[in-house]
């Protein structure tokens, strides 16, 4: 089976990276409510230079706020998210930010931009060259697999769903971040563009050997793209296991989600 | 009949309705962005601030200008009463739109703007502002246009401007007197309009 194939290739720098290196990310017994509603419930784990995490949950499992937790866009209640061993707390929120890839399931391309403006917004706002600007986003535009001389003055509006999702991943790319999350990015797409965008993240991953953090509800793609796996149910993480140790876990949600996996298909 | 000096006269006062509607907007504007600019970030005031200026607006522009004679300061008789009534008038629909154009932003867009790390003013220079532009000079337009036509009661508290013509032509029952007003006042009115909206167009994002 294809989709067991490039797991194992993932797996052997995430194991060997553990322990070895500071965690890119460590959640530290990380509780957020809003109100009195407790979105996540006392999180705490790592995620290790070069893998890629894949928060896995249903809708409102608190993925999504784990992950704008990571890059300041919320702030704990109580606990710590630490990125490079600092507090997100203790960051300029601002270079925090910057510093971070960030791709979602709606793009967020600015309409008012060109192609190649969403591209460079990152090191425009951090007052690169307008040369080096130029230059990178070019390279980034043809590693997404689009061509420049074709796409870069377009407007977002002119693009189909999928091309205007590798721009995203583009954007993300642009100022070299130490990280990337990722919310969604797939969801909206059909199956094969999915599955497309799927590989070159793939192929992204390896060539670049950047820190991921991709949330999904789609345990296919968890099983696919992740070097770990981290299943949150109503706030709480049940299991943070490789994609060999989450197919064989008995955990309540994680058999769950299994299931929807040996549906004939 | 037309009497000698009366197109002498119109041009006087179209300049000087033009003036008044003109001083009243850049008034307008100043105060009518950045507060509605404001309010998007402070949801708390945003109620009071609608309610002031939709108040205004409710009140009948003849009252209004009366009421403002007996206040100190701004009050009086005379244009410095009158441009502070029609800036009264304008505020709402700018505000309205400032308010609705910047919270009408695509929040995957804002959110997006946000976590590349935009400052809070570059979201609002580069981001928010350009975006709702169409909407905020749509206000503007509506702003402009009610403005032309309730400048010409100025003249009834001594502002002057083409509602001299009108109030004298009323006064006298003389039609080509209210005319005199009547007509550069809607002339003006249209083309401001047309003006704007060819602005608008060319301020409209991709």
């Amino acid at each position: 089976m294809a989709v067991r194939r490039e797991l194992v290739a993932g797996n052997v720098t995430a194991d060997v990276a553990a322990d070895v290196a500071a965690a890119a990310v460590e959640f530290r017994n990380v509780i957020f409510r809003i109100r009195e509603n407790l979105i996540l419930d006392n999180l705490t784990f790592r995620v290790e230079p070069g893998e890629t995490l894949v928060l896995l949950g249903r809708s409102g499992s608190g993925k999504t706020t784990a992950l704008k937790l990571v890059n300041g866009l919320l702030f704990p209640s109580s606990g710590d998210v630490l990125v490079d061993g600092r507090p997100t707390s203790a960051w300029n929120v601002i270079q925090l930010r910057r510093s971070i890839g960030y791709v979602i399931q709606e793009v967020g391309l600015c309409p008012h931009f060109t192609i190649g403006e969403n591209v460079g917004l990152v090191p425009r706002l951090e007052g690169w060259p307008p040369q080096r600007i130029a230059a990178r986003t070019k390279e980034l535009l043809e590693q997404v697999g689009l061509d420049p001389a074709q796409f870069e003055s377009r407007r977002p509006r002119e693009l189909s769903g999928g091309q205007r999702q590798r721009v995203g991943v583009a954007r993300a790319l642009a100022a070299n971040p130490r990280l990337l999350l990722f919310d969604e990015p797939f969801g909206a797409l059909d199956p094969v563009t999915r599955r497309e965008l799927q590989d070159q993240f793939i192929h992204l991953r390896n060539s670049l050997q950047k820190t991921s953090i991709f949330v999904t509800h789609d345990v296919g793609e968890a099983l696919r793209l992740g070097t770990r796996i981290a299943l949150l149910d109503r706030g709480k993480l049940e299991i943070l296991a490789t994609p060999e140790q989450f197919l064989k876990s008995k955990g309540p949600e994680t058999r769950a989600f299994l299931e929807v996996l040996s549906l004939p298909s | 009949m037309i009497r000698p000096g009366l197109l002498d006269d119109i041009l006087h006062l179209t300049v000087e309705h033009s003036v008044l509607v003109s001083i009243a907007m850049a008034f307008a504007l100043a105060i009518g962005i950045p507060l509605g600019i404001l309010l998007t970030r402070q949801s708390s005031l945003r109620t009071w601030v609608l309610g002031f200026a939709n108040v205004m607006q409710t009140v009948p522009s003849l009252a209004l200008f009366g009421f403002l004679i007996p206040i100190p300061l701004i009050g009086g008789i005379g244009k410095r009463t009158a441009i502070v009534a029609l800036v009264l008038y304008a505020l709402l629909p700018i505000l309205r739109n400032t308010l609705a154009g910047i919270l009408g932003v695509d929040a995957a867009v804002r959110e997006s703007a946000v976590a590349m790390g935009m400052t809070s003013r570059q979201l609002l220079w580069q981001v928010e502002l350009p975006l709702a532009a169409p909407i905020i000079l749509a206000g503007v337009r509506v702003a402009t246009v009610t403005t032309i036509g309730t400048a010409t009661i100025a003249a009834a508290i001594g502002g002057g401007g083409l509602g001299v013509f009108i109030f004298r032509g009323i006064a006298s029952v003389d039609t080509t007197e209210i005319l005199a007003g009547a007509v550069p006042a809607a002339l003006l009115a249209l083309l401001s309009d047309g003006g704007l909206s060819w602005i608008e167009k060319r301020f409209s994002p991709a």
